[in-house]
């Protein structure tokens, strides 16, 4: 057993808001102080992100670095955060996303700066909480505060259309909320009536043997499709997905990174965390219908993404068909294949945040990104296209890149038990090579057709972009490191999703 | 021997010198100076096929049964339940002969390339891709996983992408490079299923934990099921080897650079799917209807290249289709169990073909970069080497007695007649009138470039002289095309010691028995070997006296046979048929779909939603208007909802 301190993951929460808080102390002129503050910020995350995953023992499926205060004893709610396989990835990825967002930020944003910091630390610190919260009351604020500074980097620092995006983005979001506290609401009241006792803790709802009835008054089933809506509004599934190309058009670069890298993960986190393990008959029931939109959301993600004008769109789209793939693998309940869907969705943080960064790059030069208007950048801008290059690579998931292995996984592990879903599934990725390829071909060969300035990557763009790129090989070639530290609880939740329990990291062992 | 402890690094150097090539190239692509280019590429090329030199022979050296060298490079993923997959390289007969090729072929190639491409601005890029490409080629021939296999497979595409694509400006090359990853990856989705039945079954990727178990199954399951696996993956062989009816993507590859077609598009990846096939032909035996079926497409294909040959006036199309044609000869021997004939004919092909591609770059170098048949003529005395190597490729291709392609060729017609169905006599014939028409488009591509007057006036007379790096390998090429068939003499020729020594070294690892000729059908393969060898001389005299008698008479021919003349011209229509039958409406049917699901039907709804909302909430005139005020609305009312159950609780 290793050496698990317990305020690690809380620290994981508060350094981002501390940091921002610092932050409100300096004069707003002082930009470049700002940018050093937020940035080390989000190094010192960073760093912590290394010390937990070195502390994580692989080999236990059980919650590590838990901590739990008491909040609201009469409601039975608490501070109770902890991590395990499924989480700490996922909290690695944001941190690092934020942290290279924030070096790429820091020479594409220039109004604001102050506020921009503070809010994306605000950001950062709710994504991080909504990963680690195990209590259900917790969660569900982390889950709203996300939505604060989203709503604002989209409304202060996006595009012409804003207001209509972060209408439509906040308007899904909250419907989805809302659903998803109902739901809550209902499985604490389950779970009081079954126990006696009055918790919010989600160790304890995991024991609630929710009811299950023939038919569509079945509670079991709307319980989960209460869930299942905010879920699928987040990830997004075909048909709640049209927020999202939305959003990410008028969202200013960095917050297209965080939205597609990190807020789109919440979802499909929720259907693993909550989804499955909470109700599990349902899961099973319904297993059916979540496979079948995922895999609607794989063609239709990658159809539409082909006929899109606009860059962010079309990666946006993307987004939608590479999410298909995580939905399917996690909605098949094989082993393989919710691992495999685990790894999607840390590589298409990785390589669709940074796909996002190479569009920051051309609009920065080009001033558009309208794909019928640019053309032979490569000559113009060779080391940022050797970048765009690998990562449309690893988008397409070409064998050593990162996107490959995640899916590639959820295809065979998917394959064992559906094999038509696998086999339909796959002409997904024969359409990712055509909308891709296509574009790169449309944006980077040909004639010169905007002369974009600035020049080849400067050194903050070099960093941002090339963190990423080497993680695209090193997910690719070497994913050991990472399966092996998630395999444990992957495969519990799989073995024992329909009596789920977690039991917090040395009482297991003690029994 | 302290040297054989160092085996598995030799063989880890001879894959990793190219991909080190690759990274010192492509890094500093724009910083060395450019002559180191081309010396880094080759070099690094070079020393991997020396390593692969010094690896056969001692291979040479073991007994025969235990002829083979294994490596691991570490665990690349694991599964749940099964074996985990992990960088094994094997070295055995098979992959020995096919690493030869590759850095043997490759090095010659590369060399050329320096001379080639002196004056280009993209070297360095050029040579590093073209490493990299020789690396992915040697980890899909090393490989003892079939998933490792398919990281060079699509590795090899990738490759191929980026060189069809090299001169990018070109939107038509970069076009053309596109369509060859997109039709390869409608192969590689067949193949990677093809995977997941076998890892569903076995639950293993490995080949040599694979080879015993494929006849682990009870005859019940295992038709059904070998057939669909063994299906699936010929599907990624048809992609990559450009068969019917994925072959569309090949000839628009002559786009690239011509030494990429010479070793790409020619050599060896587009000959992957045979190495695929024969690397797995314990499973391939197995399932006699599917065998069939590839023996089948091989023929067809075969026939149907060696057509549209005949009429094209590009003269690397003309080469493209001659490579399409020549695969499909190997697909019949595979399809036919003739799987050591179809290696045999592969490491023929990859010399002659090799040659003759480099030899078309050499002419076009020469005519500063002109394609077009009609416009060629009179190199014979313009450029003699070329002439005299071009034309023994020519007639190696052709099959003329004594050169290395007609005992390749021989070999596989006689091996398919030999099995003695009538299904296999037919795709005998078939394979026998292909091997005609390829008498005649040689002779007409050869005719063209080399014989008669000069057809145009090319600018000047400007023309530089063939550098050595260029001369060198074509003469090293033409030699290996002449006397490459000394690998595997048949026994008619041979005493027993000579013949079929390719096929002895290979023997191990194809199961079931080698059908080495035994002495009774000698007479028959007599009989077969004069009867093609007659074709082969007598069409080909027979072309070459029409074009110097009546150089006219392809186009008179054209006029009388004018409806057949123009379906081969526009290679019977499969570009527009796809175009028409896939491609438009794909475009035509997603671009509906955005319009009509999203922009009028999701976003109509939502917005209809949107507008019922904000007008609840001015009637609620809580707020005015905004929305950061509606989140805080909404953010209130559940909290509101909260409240009161909490309240709720606390009562009771």
């Amino acid at each position: 057993m290793k050496f698990s301190p317990t305020f690690l993951a809380t620290l994981l929460v508060l350094v981002p808001f501390v940091g921002g808080i610092a932050l409100l102390f300096v004069p707003a002129r002082q930009t470049r102080f700002i940018w050093i503050g937020a940035i080390f910020t989000g190094a010192v995350e960073v760093f912590l992100g290394g010390v937990l995953y070195a502390l994580f023992d692989g080999t236990s499926h059980a919650i590590q670095f838990a901590h739990r205060v008491e909040w609201i004893p009469q409601l039975g709610a608490s501070w109770f955060v902890g991590i395990d396989g499924i989480s700490l990835f996922l909290v690695l990825l944001t941190a690092f996303l934020v942290f290279i967002s924030l070096i790429y930020a820091s020479c594409s944003i220039s109004q604001n700066v102050k506020m921009f910091a503070l809010f994306f630390l605000w950001l950062e610190g709710a994504m991080i909480g909504a990963f680690v919260a195990l209590d259900i009351l917790l969660v569900y604020i982390f889950w709203e505060m996300m939505l604060v500074p989203m709503y604002f980097l989209i409304g202060v620092w996006g595009g012409d259309r804003r207001i209509y995006a972060t209408y439509k983005f906040v308007l899904y979001t909250v419907v989805g909320g809302l659903l998803m506290l109902a739901g809550i609401l209902y499985v604490v009241y389950m779970h009081e009536a079954q126990f006696g006792v009055l918790t919010t803790n989600l160790l304890d709802l995991y024991k609630t043997q929710i009811p299950v009835a023939e038919g569509w008054k079945n509670p079991q089933l709307l319980a989960f499709l209460a869930f299942f809506l905010a879920f699928a509004i987040k990830i997004p599934l075909f048909p709640f997905h049209t927020w999202l190309p939305d959003a990410h058009v008028e969202a200013p670069t960095v917050g297209s990174v965080i939205l597609a890298g990190i807020l789109l993960k919440m979802g499909a986190y929720g259907l693993i965390r909550f989804s499955i393990p909470l109700f599990p008959e349902a899961a099973v029931e319904l297993s059916f219908w979540l496979m079948a939109l995922g895999l609607v959301g794989i063609l239709y993600g990658a159809m539409v993404s082909m006929v899109q004008p606009d860059l962010k769109k079309l990666i946006a789209y993307s987004s939608i068909s590479h999410m298909g793939f995580v939905v399917l693998g996690i909605a098949s309940l094989n082993e393989t294949a919710i691992q495999g869907g685990l790894y999607q969705m840390l590589s298409h943080g990785v390589s669709t945040g940074a796909l996002f960064l190479a569009v920051g790059c051309i609009y920065t030069r080009c001033h558009t990104r309208i794909i019928a208007k640019l053309g032979g950048l490569s000559g113009a801008i060779p080391l940022f296209a050797t970048f765009f290059l690998i990562l449309v690579l690893s988008s397409i998931g070409l064998p050593g890149t990162n996107g490959f292995v995640g899916e590639f996984l959820i295809l065979l592990g998917t394959f064992q038990t559906h094999k038509w879903f696998a086999a339909a599934a796959v002409l997904g990725i024969v359409l990712g090579a055509v909308y891709m390829l296509q574009m790169f071909q449309r944006v980077m060969y040909g004639k010169l057709q905007t002369h974009g300035e600035g020049g080849d990557l400067n050194w903050r763009e070099r960093a941002a972009l090339g963190l990423l790129v080497a993680f695209v090989f090193l997910m690719g070639l070497y994913p050991r490191p990472i399966l092996e530290k998630m395999t444990a609880s992957v495969s519990h939740l799989a073995r024992h999703y329909s009596d789920y329990q977690l039991s917090l990291y040395g009482e297991d062992i003690a029994k | 021997m302290q040297l054989m402890q160092e085996i598995p690094t030799l063989i880890a150097m001879g894959l990793f010198l190219p991909l080190l090539g690759f990274l010192v190239n492509g890094i500093f692509c724009r910083t060395l100076p450019r002559k180191w280019f081309g010396w880094i590429g080759t070099g690094s090329v070079g020393l991997s096929f020396l390593a692969f030199g010094w690896l056969t022979l001692q291979l040479l050296q073991m007994p025969i049964p235990e002829r083979m060298f294994q490596t691991s490079l570490g665990q690349w993923l694991s599964f749940s339940a099964g074996s985990p997959v992990f960088w094994n390289l094997r070295f055995d007969p098979l992959s020995a002969t096919m690493a030869l090729v590759v850095t043997g072929v490759g090095f010659l190639i590369h060399l050329y390339s320096i001379g080639y491409m002196a004056e280009d601005k993209g070297v360095g890029r050029y040579f590093a891709f073209l490493n990299l490409f020789t690396a992915a080629m040697l980890l899909l021939v090393l490989a003892d996983n079939l998933l490792v296999l398919f990281v060079g497979w699509e590795g090899v595409g990738l490759c191929s992408y980026l060189l069809i694509g090299f001169w990018w400006e070109d939107e038509e090359k970069a076009e053309a490079g596109k369509k060859a990853f997109i039709v390869n990856r409608i192969g590689d989705a067949a193949f990677l299923l093809g995977l997941f039945l076998i890892f569903a079954q076995w639950k293993t990727l490995s080949i040599s934990e694979l080879s015993p178990l494929w006849q682990s199954l009870t005859p019940e399951i295992q038709w059904g099921l070998l057939s669909a696996i063994a299906l699936l993956l010929f599907g990624g062989a048809v992609g990559k080897s450009a068969q019917l009816p994925l072959s569309v993507w090949l000839p628009d590859a002559m786009a690239g650079p011509t030494p990429v077609s010479a070793l790409i598009h020619a050599a060896t990846m587009v000959t992957a799917g045979v190495y695929m096939i024969v690397r797995l032909n314990l499973l391939y035996s197995l399932v006699p209807v599917v065998s069939d079926a590839i023996a089948g497409v091989g023929v067809m294909t075969a026939l149907f290249a060696a057509t549209v040959a005949l009429t094209q006036t590009d003269i690397k199309r003309v080469l493209a289709y001659s490579t399409i044609s020549q695969l499909g000869f190997m697909f019949l021997a595979v399809g036919s169990r003739a799987y050591d004939a179809a290696i045999f004919h592969l490491v023929t092909h990859a010399f002659f073909k090799a040659l003759l591609f480099l030899g078309a770059g050499a002419v076009i170098h020469l005519l500063n970069g002109e394609h077009d048949l009609r416009k060629m003529g009179g190199m014979r005395r313009q450029a003699p080497l070329v002439y005299w190597t071009f034309l023994f490729a020519t007639l190696t291709i052709i099959g003329i007695p004594g050169l290395s392609g007609f005992f390749s060729k021989d070999e596989i017609l006689w091996k398919v007649l030999s099995q003695g169905t009538s299904f296999s006599r037919l795709t005998w014939l078939l394979a026998l009138i292909a091997a005609a028409l390829t008498a005649v488009y040689m002779i007409r591509l050869f005719y063209f470039v080399f014989l008669g007057e000069r057809r145009r006036i090319a600018h000047g007379e400007a023309e530089h002289a063939l550098p050595a790096n260029m001369t060198l390998p074509l003469a090293v090429l033409a030699l290996l095309s002449a006397f490459g068939g000394i690998l595997n003499l048949p026994h008619l020729f041979a005493p027993e010691s000579y013949a079929e020594r390719l096929s002895h070294f290979l023997s191990p690892l194809i199961g079931g028995e080698i059908r080495v000729h035994e002495a009774a059908p000698l007479l028959g393969e007599g009989v077969a070997m004069a009867l093609a060898s007659l074709i082969a001389v007598g069409l080909s005299s027979a072309a070459l006296l029409l074009f110097l008698k009546r150089p006219d008479w392809t186009t008179s021919l054209a006029k009388g046979l004018s409806p057949i003349y123009r379906l081969l011209l526009n290679k019977y229509w499969l570009d527009e048929l796809y175009d028409w039958l896939i491609v438009r409406p794909y475009v035509r049917f997603s671009t509906s779909l955005w319009q009509i699901v999203d922009v009028k039907g999701v976003d109509g709804s939502v917005n209809g939603v949107a507008v019922v909302a904000r007008t609840g909430s001015t009637l609620l005139s809580f707020v005015q208007s905004g929305l950061l005020q509606s989140y805080a609305l909404a953010m209130l009312f559940g909290g509101l909802i909260f409240g009161v159950f909490v309240f709720l609780r606390m009562l009771r």
